[in-house]
């Protein structure tokens, strides 16, 4: 079910403004992106059919207003910013799904406000750092070595759907500077090292949460799974073969029924 | 003339079996004896002040970190015996320089170049660079959005820290400093000469005309592409209403020089084409890694063309022969004429005043190099200084005390 809603939300005092896609039926659903930016996929479709789905365009993302992170200083004012959005939104309780980056500050989020995040679902979350495990900055990486990095095919339809760029001209150009900017946004709450206390505060979270990874992850590693519903008092993790560090897209057979379930059931 | 102090005797093969010049080259394997990096310094600094006592201007130094291809991460060290042993000249000591937003707290940089100041007697030229995104985002760790908010906080601190007569708080993001109030102080006053380095961004330009700065292009890339990018500067400058004074910008250019054409070939080629198989040896897109761009260039970049022209510039220049280099002005290199009469042109078209020269070229050996400084300097400069007299300008980014010393 597609987005059939652009919502505009200003916080922080009037300082903040974004765009958030609305799509959906059914109790409220947050989903935070990864760094390429908010793209509205398969996956929240899928999502939308059981829930009203919000996404937000990290703060600065949104196509024609770059400047409107400033006001936003690190990962701590970042969270709050998302906690006065969903009270702009009128949402009270709510579950989140965050992919990646969007995992951490999903992460974030819940152990903030722990009563408010109801159930909790994390795809690859960065957030957690252990030294020696593999981990690849993918603002340093080619596109030919994103998508080696980020598919456990890269050739398959699932990542050339996600890697095609345009290829007029114009809109090429327009694309990049989307993705590159988006990518350069969020430098500021995860570079250099995705680490910015979040397992000190982890312990706060109280929502069930379902962690999803793929087993061939070259990214971010699939050890942190583990790490993640250990160290989340109700977590529990699922870490799938045949899937890198996009499992919603490339299990699409199994991660949308198997999030539906863990959020509904 | 700037020296970037590069490692000379890479092996032949080091852009095959390496990923990168910078950040992760392995020094054990490339060092197999530090001393002969105390030659390299020590050869550099000999050169600069060989080509201070032949003519140049100005000397100049900068700042890179965990790299083969500049190994000077901090200028101030090698621009402090530079000072010293230039005091019997009229040369200024450019640093080009301390890396704003990586030097912590931003007081050292203040600090370092005042020092610079008094040991030279008011000769210094500070530069005042961004970083490149290896050295600033991947070894020193700054979040690429945060780069260009810190430099701008460290220009101010430093401005202010060499100029106030009262001790004051600095509540900064990143520097927050309670008394401020440095020793020591510059010699000229109210402050040395600010030159800031750039590659062809818009903010980089507003922010040098914002605050009546002199601008260097600094590039690898010569003056063809250079004339694109200056062209640009000069349309922005006359939008800002600021005069056209030539010594508003500067320039960077590889140059070499033997007593002909041919004899240039044959001595520095296989110099040259080091430099650029190996020395800049990156991956392409760490040159752009997003968020180093402000958002104003980088939509500029793409929707211009200049991104693709310049991401097709660097794909090519490592293929690029030595006469395809040269016919293209991306190495000036030949006979004084040839050279005299390229860098004229070069000067003119691009409306520098400060023009910035290199003239040790990757593997180019301490005796070479010193061959093409003396030449450069006897033949070649005294036809370069008076190109903008005519036109009455004066270089107010020069320190006092040297402007119009060495018209001779």
């Amino acid at each position: 079910m597609p987005y059939n809603e652009i919502r505009d939300v200003e916080v922080w005092d009037g300082e903040v403004r974004t765009k958030v896609l609305v799509g959906g039926e059914g109790p409220p659903l947050l989903y935070l992106h990864p760094v390429l930016g908010l793209q509205w996929d398969p996956f929240l479709d899928s999502l939308a059919q059981h829930h009203t789905v919000y996404a937000p365009y990290l703060p600065g993302t949104v196509p024609g207003d770059p400047d409107a992170h400033k006001a936003i200083e690190d990962v701590w004012d970042l969270t709050l910013c998302y906690s006065e959005l969903l009270d702009a939104l009128g949402i009270g309780q709510t579950a989140v799904v965050g992919h990646s980056f969007g995992g951490m500050l999903g992460a974030e989020l819940a152990a903030t406000e722990p009563a408010r995040v109801t159930k909790l679902v994390l795809l690859c979350p960065i957030g957690l750092w252990t030294d020696g495990r593999p981990f690849k900055n993918p603002n340093l990486l080619s596109l030919e070595e994103l998508g080696a990095a980020a598919f456990a095919d890269p050739t398959g339809p699932v990542a050339t759907m996600a890697l095609t760029l345009p290829e007029d001209p114009e809109a090429l150009g327009e694309a990049l500077i989307a993705i590159t900017w988006a990518m350069g946004v969020a430098t500021k709450f995860w570079w250099p090292i995705p680490d910015r206390g979040l397992r000190k505060r982890i312990h706060r979270i109280t929502a069930p949460t379902l962690v999803v990874w793929g087993e061939q992850d070259g990214i971010i590693s699939p050890e942190y799974a583990g790490d993640f519903a250990r160290l989340i008092r109700n977590g529990r993790a699922e870490v799938l073969a045949n899937a890198a560090h996009v499992p919603q897209l490339e299990r699409f057979d199994v991660v949308p029924d198997m999030v539906k379930e863990f959020l509904t059931g | 003339m700037f020296h970037l102090m590069p490692h000379r005797e890479l092996p032949d093969d080091f852009s095959r079996r390496y990923k990168s010049v910078w950040v992760t080259p392995p020094w054990h394997e490339l060092v197999p004896d530090p001393a002969r990096v105390g030659d390299y310094y020590n050869w550099t600094l000999d050169e600069l002040i060989y080509g201070a006592e032949m003519g140049f201007d100005g000397i100049c130094v900068n700042e890179h970190h965990q790299n083969a291809y500049g190994f000077m991460p901090n200028p101030n060290v090698m621009g402090s015996v530079l000072a010293r042993a230039t005091n019997h000249l009229d040369v200024a000591i450019v640093q080009m320089g301390s890396t704003l937003p990586t030097t912590q707290p931003a007081i050292r940089v203040a600090e370092e170049y005042a020092m610079l100041d008094c040991i030279s007697g008011g000769r210094l030229v500070a530069g005042m660079p961004l970083g490149t995104p290896m050295d600033a985002n991947q070894v020193m760790g700054i979040p690429p959005i945060e780069q260009r908010d810190r430099y701008a906080e460290a220009h101010e601190l430093i401005l202010r820290a060499w100029q106030s007569k009262e001790v004051f708080a600095f509540n900064g993001r990143w520097n927050q400093l309670p008394f401020v109030n440095s020793w020591p102080r510059p010699i000229q006053q109210p402050h040395p000469p600010v030159w800031i380095p750039g590659l062809g961004s818009t903010s980089t330009w507003r922010f040098a005309a914002q605050h009546d700065h002199s601008y260097c292009m600094l590039s690898f890339f010569g003056s063809q592409v250079g004339k694109r990018i200056m062209d640009g500067f000069w349309e922005f400058s006359d939008a800002e209403g600021l005069d056209r004074n030539p010594y508003r910008a500067g320039f960077a250019q590889i140059v070499c020089v033997a007593e002909t054409d041919a004899e240039a070939e044959r001595l520095f080629a296989e110099h040259v084409l080091y430099f650029f198989d190996k020395c800049l040896h990156v991956p392409d897109h760490w040159w752009g890694a997003p968020g180093y761009q402000d958002y104003e260039s980088l939509s500029r970049g793409f929707r211009s063309g200049t991104t693709m022209k310049m991401l097709e510039v660097i794909s090519n220049f490592k293929k690029f022969s030595y006469k395809e280099l040269v016919d293209r002005d991306i190495v000036i290199a030949g006979s004084p004429a040839t050279v005299r009469d390229k860098l004229v042109g070069a000067v003119k078209d691009l409306r520098i005043g400060n023009l910035m020269i290199l003239q040790q070229i990757g593997s180019m050996p301490h005796e070479l190099t010193k061959d093409s400084i003396g030449l450069f300097c006897t033949e070649v400069l005294p036809k370069l200084r008076d190109i903008w007299d005519d036109d009455g300008w004066e270089n107010h980014w020069w320190p006092k005390r040297l402007r119009n010393q060495r018209l001779a």
